[in-house]
C-alpha cells in the first residue's frame, strides 16, 4: 500500500500545472527575474574588487556601528520577545477573559501594518508630543522599540499550537509525581515549548535584522547613535555607493541566515532525541 | 502549592480548552493553594496584557486620536488632495498586478513541491522563502542591481525602451518580491492534506489534467490560497523600504501610500501623514477581520 | 473485457514492488487479487487502470495493449480503498462528475444518475455532501460514480478496508449480487482471504511481487501449491515442515490406538466455532477447531488428557 500511495504522489502524474514543461518553466523565469538574478547580483557586486574592497566598505566605521547596532538590538529585542511572547501565547491559550478573541486577532497588527505606519503609530505615544511624557525618539531606545513592535507576532504565533497540543495529562503526571508548579513549567513545559519559542526566535531575529520602515521615522537615522545597519545600506544607495551598500547587506543577509541554519539545525538535533 | 497538575502559570478560571472538565474535576479544593493560583492567573494576566497594552494597542489608539483629534474634515481634506489620491490609486494599481502574479506563481509552485518528483525541492524551498529573511532594502538594491541602469539588464533594457526602476513596473517588482511567499506556503499543506485520491479518482474518471485541476484540486486548496491572497495582499499594501528605493519617491509619480506617509512626515505635514496612516491601519485591521473569519472557516471545514 | 497481464515488473527505486507478474483475467469475471502488505496487489492493480506504467511487460485490455495509455482512455471504473470523494460537490454531482466531464447532456446525465443511485440504493441522498455520509454509503456512491460511464472494467482497491466489519460483510454480498447484474470484468484487491474466499470467483495470490497461485477459492484451499498459500489461506497448524488443518484434527472420544495422546490447555468458545489449544506428548502445540455439539459430546475441558488422530500432513518441496 505505501509503495503504491508513493508512486501516487506525482512520479508522472502532476495535474494540469507544474506538469507540462511549459508551466514549469514559466514557474522558473518568474523565480529567476524576482529572485534568482536579484541575489546573484547582489552576490557579485558585493565581491567585485575582490576581499580587500568587501573588507574596506564593511570596516568603514559608520558602516561598523551601524552592524553593531543592528546586531546588538535585535539580540536583546529577540530575548525579549521568547519571553513576552512565551507569556502572551501562554495568556491567549490557557486563560480566558472578556475581549480575548480580539486580543489574540490583534497579535497579528504589526504583521498587516505596513512599517511606516509602524513608526508613525509608535511616534505618536513614545514621541515628541507623548502624552506619557515619555519621548525616545532619536535615541537607541527607539531603535529598541520599533523593533519589538514588527516582531512581535512571531514568537506567539510559533507558540501558540504548540501550547494548544500540549497534553495536559504530562504535566498532570508531573504534578502527581510530586512536582511542584515551578518544576513543572522548568522540566516539561519549557522543554516542549523550546522548540516553538526557538523558530519563533530564529524568524524574529531574520526580521528585526532587516527591518527598515519603522525605523525611518523614530530613531532619526543619526550615524554612530541610532543609525541600523539598513538604513546605512540605504544611505550608501542614496550615495549611489551601491558597492559598499552591497557589501554591507551581504553582512545582514548572512547574519540572518546564519541564525537561522544554526537555529534550524538545532531543532532538527533536539527533535531526534525528543521523537 | 497546587496539585492539580495545571504548572506554575494559569489556571483556566473558565472552561476554555477542551480539557477543561478533567482539569476542574482534578483541582483539590485547598483554598490557599487555589488563591495563590489565581493570584498567579491574574498576575501573568496583567504582564502579557499590560505589555501589549504599552507596545500595541496604546500606541494604536493615539495613532486613531490624534488622527481624528482636531475633527473630520480636516482629515477629509488631507485624504482627497491630489497627492494623497494618487499615491492610493497607485498602491492599489500595484497590489492589483502583483498579487494575482503571485498567486498563479504560489498555486502552481505549492503543486511543483507537493506533487512533483524531483532532486533540489530543498533549494527550490529556500529560493522561495529567501523573501521573508532579506531586508526590503536590500531587495531593492539587488533589484537595482540587475534592473537598473547600471544594472545587468540595464543596457538590454534601455535598448527595449522599458524603464523598470524609478517607475511603476520596478514597484511592482520589487512588490511581488517582498510578497512571494505566501501563497506558496499557505496552499503547500492543504494541498498535501487533500491527497491525491481525488485527483486520480477524476482521472480515472476520464477528466484531462486541466479540468482535474480546475475541478477537483482548486475548489480543494481554495481556502488554503484565499488566507495566502490575504497575507499578501497585506504585506504587498503595506511595503515600504523596497519600493522607496527602486521608486525614486517622485511625488505623484512613484508614491505609493506608504511612502506618502514618509513624504508627509518629513514636510511636517502630520495631518497629512495620519490620515494616510489611518487608511493603512485601516487596512490592516481589514486584513486582520479576513484573516480572522478565514481561519475560522477553516477550521469549521476540518471539523465537519 | 478480459484483461491481459504479460510479465509487468515495477521497482520503486530500490523497492522490487513486481517481478515478472502475469494474469488473465476472463471477461465478465471477478477476482480477487489477495496478499499480504507490500506482497504487490495494489501497485498491480493500479497498474492495470493506468495509474501507473511498468517498468517491464505489458497490459491489455480487451484487444487492445494500453500498456503506456494515461488512465484516463483505458475505460476503468476505480473505486479507492478511502473513497476519493469530491467534497466540495454533493453526491449527485459525484455521480455524475464522468459524464459532465465527457459533456454529455443534462437530462441524460440526470437520468443515469438516478438510475445509479437507485441501483446503489443512495436515493434521496442526491443532494447531500460527501462529510454528511457514512462510510458505507460513501462507498456506493463511489461505486455509482465509477459505472456511470460504462466502464469495461471495475477496479477496487480494498474497497472495504476502511469499514466496520458489519458494514463490509454488508457491502460483500451487495458487490457479489451486483457484479451478477452488471457482468463487468471486476478486480478487486484485499489482505482478507475471507472476503475474497467469499466474493471472488478466482484468486490471485500474491506475495512479495511475486504470483504464488491463481485459481478457485476452493481449490486454492484444498490443493494450495505452497506453503505460503496454504497458510494464508485458512487456518493452519505447523508441525516442522509438515502443515495440518485445525478442522482436519479428529479428537476420539476414546483412545483406540489409532491417535497420539494430548493435553487440553484451553477450550476457547467463539459461538459455533470452540477452538481447542492442545499440547502433544512430545511437548508440540496445536490446536484444533471443532463444533458446538463435537465438544459438547467429548465434554472438553483444560486439563482432560485424550487422544487425536493427525491426519496426513501437507509438506511441500522448499
Amino acid at each position: 500500500m505505501a509503495a503504491g500511495r508513493r508512486a501516487g504522489f506525482g512520479g508522472l502524474r502532476l495535474t494540469a500545472r507544474g506538469g507540462s514543461l511549459l508551466g514549469k518553466g514559466l514557474l522558473g523565469i518568474y523565480l529567476t527575474v524576482l529572485v534568482l538574478l536579484p541575489i546573484a547580483a547582489l552576490l557579485a557586486k558585493s565581491s567585485t574588487g575582490g576581499l580587500d574592497a568587501f573588507w574596506r566598505e564593511v570596516s568603514n566605521p559608520e558602516a561598523v556601528a551601524a552592524i553593531k547596532l543592528t546586531l546588538i538590538a535585535s539580540v536583546i529585542v529577540v530575548a525579549i520577545n521568547a519571553v513576552f511572547g512565551t507569556v502572551i501565547a501562554w495568556v491567549l491559550v490557557r486563560d480566558e477573559f472578556p475581549g480575548k478573541g480580539i486580543v489574540n486577532a490583534l497579535i497579528d497588527l504589526p504583521f498587516a501594518l505596513p512599517t511606516i505606519v509602524a513608526g508613525v503609530v509608535l511616534l505618536a505615544l513614545y514621541g515628541k508630543d507623548s502624552p506619557l511624557g515619555i519621548d525616545v525618539a532619536f535615541t537607541r531606545a527607539a531603535v529598541g522599540l520599533a523593533l519589538l513592535f514588527v516582531t512581535l507576532p512571531f514568537v506567539v504565533r510559533s507558540v501558540q499550537p504548540v501550547l494548544l497540543e500540549l497534553d495536559l495529562a504530562m504535566e498532570e503526571a508531573a504534578a502527581s509525581l510530586g512536582a511542584s508548579p515551578l518544576t513543572v513549567l522548568r522540566r516539561i513545559v519549557l522543554p516542549t515549548l523550546a522548540p516553538a519559542i526557538i523558530s519563533g526566535v530564529a524568524l524574529s531575529f531574520a526580521r528585526a535584522v532587516g527591518e527598515f520602515g519603522s525605523l525611518v521615522l523614530i530613531t532619526g537615522n543619526l550615524p554612530f547613535k541610532t543609525e541600523a545597519g539598513s538604513v546605512y545600506i540605504f544611505g550608501q544607495i542614496q550615495n549611489e555607493n551601491l558597492a559598499a551598500a552591497a557589501a554591507v547587506s551581504v553582512v545582514l543577509l548572512l547574519a540572518a541566515l546564519l541564525v537561522l541554519a544554526l537555529l534550524t539545525l538545532f531543532l532538527r538535533r533536539r527533535s531526534q532525541h525528543v521523537l | 502549592m497546587s496539585s492539580s497538575g495545571e504548572g506554575a502559570l494559569p489556571i483556566p478560571g473558565a472552561p476554555s480548552a477542551r480539557r477543561s472538565s478533567t482539569r476542574s474535576a482534578a483541582r483539590p479544593p485547598a483554598a490557599a493553594g487555589a488563591r495563590a493560583a489565581r493570584r498567579r492567573q491574574l498576575g501573568v494576566r496583567a504582564i502579557a496584557l499590560g505589555y501589549l497594552a504599552l507596545l500595541l494597542l496604546g500606541p494604536v489608539a493615539m495613532i486613531f486620536y490624534r488622527t481624528f483629534e482636531h475633527g473630520i474634515s480636516p482629515v477629509l481634506n488631507a485624504a482627497t488632495t491630489p497627492s494623497a489620491t494618487h499615491a492610493f490609486w497607485l498602491s492599489l494599481e500595484i497590489v492589483a498586478i502583483a498579487v494575482p502574479l503571485n498567486t498563479i506563481f504560489g498555486i502552481g509552485m505549492a503543486l511543483l513541491l507537493e506533487r512533483g518528483r524531483f532532486w533540489g525541492k530543498a533549494a527550490l524551498g529556500v529560493l522561495i522563502d529567501l523573501p521573508f529573511a532579506i531586508s526590503p532594502v536590500v531587495v531593492g538594491l539587488s533589484l537595482v542591481l540587475v534592473y537598473g541602469k547600471t544594472g545587468w539588464l540595464g543596457d538590454w533594457l534601455a535598448e527595449q525602451g522599458i524603464q523598470v526602476i524609478f517607475s511603476v513596473p520596478g514597484m511592482v517588482l520589487a512588490t511581488a518580491v517582498v510578497s512571494l511567499p505566501f501563497v506558496v506556503r499557505e496552499t503547500m499543506p492543504v494541498l498535501r492534506e487533500l491527497g491525491v485520491d481525488a485527483e486520480q479518482a477524476a482521472e480515472t474518471l476520464g477528466a484531462s489534467p486541466w479540468q482535474t485541476f480546475l475541478r477537483i484540486t482548486l475548489p480543494g486548496i481554495r481556502w488554503g490560497v484565499v488566507y495566502g491572497v490575504v497575507l499578501t495582499t497585506a504585506r504587498a499594501l503595506g511595503e515600504f523600504g523596497a519600493v522607496s528605493i527602486v521608486s525614486g519617491r517622485i511625488e505623484e509619480q512613484t508614491q505609493t501610500l506608504p511612502l506618502f506617509v514618509q513624504d508627509r512626515f518629513e514636510n511636517f505635514d502630520s495631518t497629512g501623514a495620519y490620515t494616510a496612516a489611518v487608511v493603512l491601519a485601516l487596512l490592516a485591521l481589514g486584513t486582520l477581520l479576513a484573516m480572522n473569519l478565514l481561519t475560522r472557516i477553516t477550521r469549521r471545514r476540518t471539523e465537519a | 473485457m478480459a484483461i491481459e497481464v504479460s510479465h509487468v515488473s515495477k521497482r520503486f527505486g530500490d523497492f522490487v514492488a513486481l517481478d515478472d507478474v502475469s494474469i488473465t483475467v476472463g471477461d465478465g469475471a471477478l477476482t480477487a487479487l489477495l496478499g499480504p502488505s507490500g506482497s504487490g496487489k495494489s501497485t498491480l492493480l493500479r497498474i492495470i487502470a493506468g495509474l501507473e506504467t511498468p517498468d517491464q511487460g505489458e497490459v491489455v485490455i480487451g484487444d487492445e495493449d494500453v500498456t503506456n495509455a494515461p488512465a484516463r482512455t483505458r475505460g476503468v471504473g476505480f473505486v479507492f480503498q478511502h473513497y476519493a470523494p469530491f467534497k466540495h460537490m454533493t453526491v449527485h454531482d459525484n455521480v455524475a462528475f464522468g459524464l459532465s466531464v465527457r459533456k454529455r447532456p443534462k437530462d441524460e446525465i440526470r437520468d443515469r444518475v438516478e438510475e445509479l443511485l437507485g441501483l446503489v440504493r443512495l436515493d434521496g441522498l442526491a443532494k447531500r455532501y460527501p462529510s454528511q455520509l457514512s462510510g458505507g454509503q460513501l462507498q456506493r456512491m463511489a461505486l455509482a460514480r465509477a459505472l456511470a460511464v460504462q466502464p469495461q472494467v471495475l477496479l477496487l482497491d480494498e474497497p472495504f478496508g476502511a469499514l466496520d466489519a458489519q458494514v463490509r460483510a454488508e457491502l460483500r454480498e451487495w458487490l457479489r449480487r451486483l457484479h451478477e447484474e452488471i457482468h463487468v470484468t471486476t478486480i478487486f484487491v484485499t489482505h482478507d482471504q475471507e472476503e475474497a474466499m467469499e466474493v471472488a470467483e478466482q484468486i490471485v495470490v500474491m506475495n512479495r511481487g511475486r504470483i504464488e497461485q491463481a485459481g478457485a477459492p476452493r481449490e486454492l484451499y484444498e490443493s494450495p501449491s505452497n506453503e505460503f498459500v496454504m497458510s494464508f489461506i485458512g487456518p493452519v497448524n505447523r508441525l516442522g515442515d509438515a502443515f495440518v488443518r485445525p478442522h482436519d484434527i479428529q479428537i476420539l472420544a476414546e483412545a483406540d490406538g489409532t491417535g497420539t495422546e494430548a493435553l487440553v490447555e484451553r477450550v476457547v468458545h467463539l459461538g459455533f466455532e470452540v477452538r481447542v489449544e492442545l499440547k502433544l506428548h512430545d511437548g508440540r502445540e496445536i490446536w484444533a477447531q471443532v463444533t458446538r455439539e463435537v465438544a459438547q459430546e467429548l465434554e472438553l475441558r483444560e486439563g482432560q488428557i485424550l487422544s487425536v488422530r493427525l491426519p496426513a500432513p501437507r509438506v511441500f518441496a522448499s
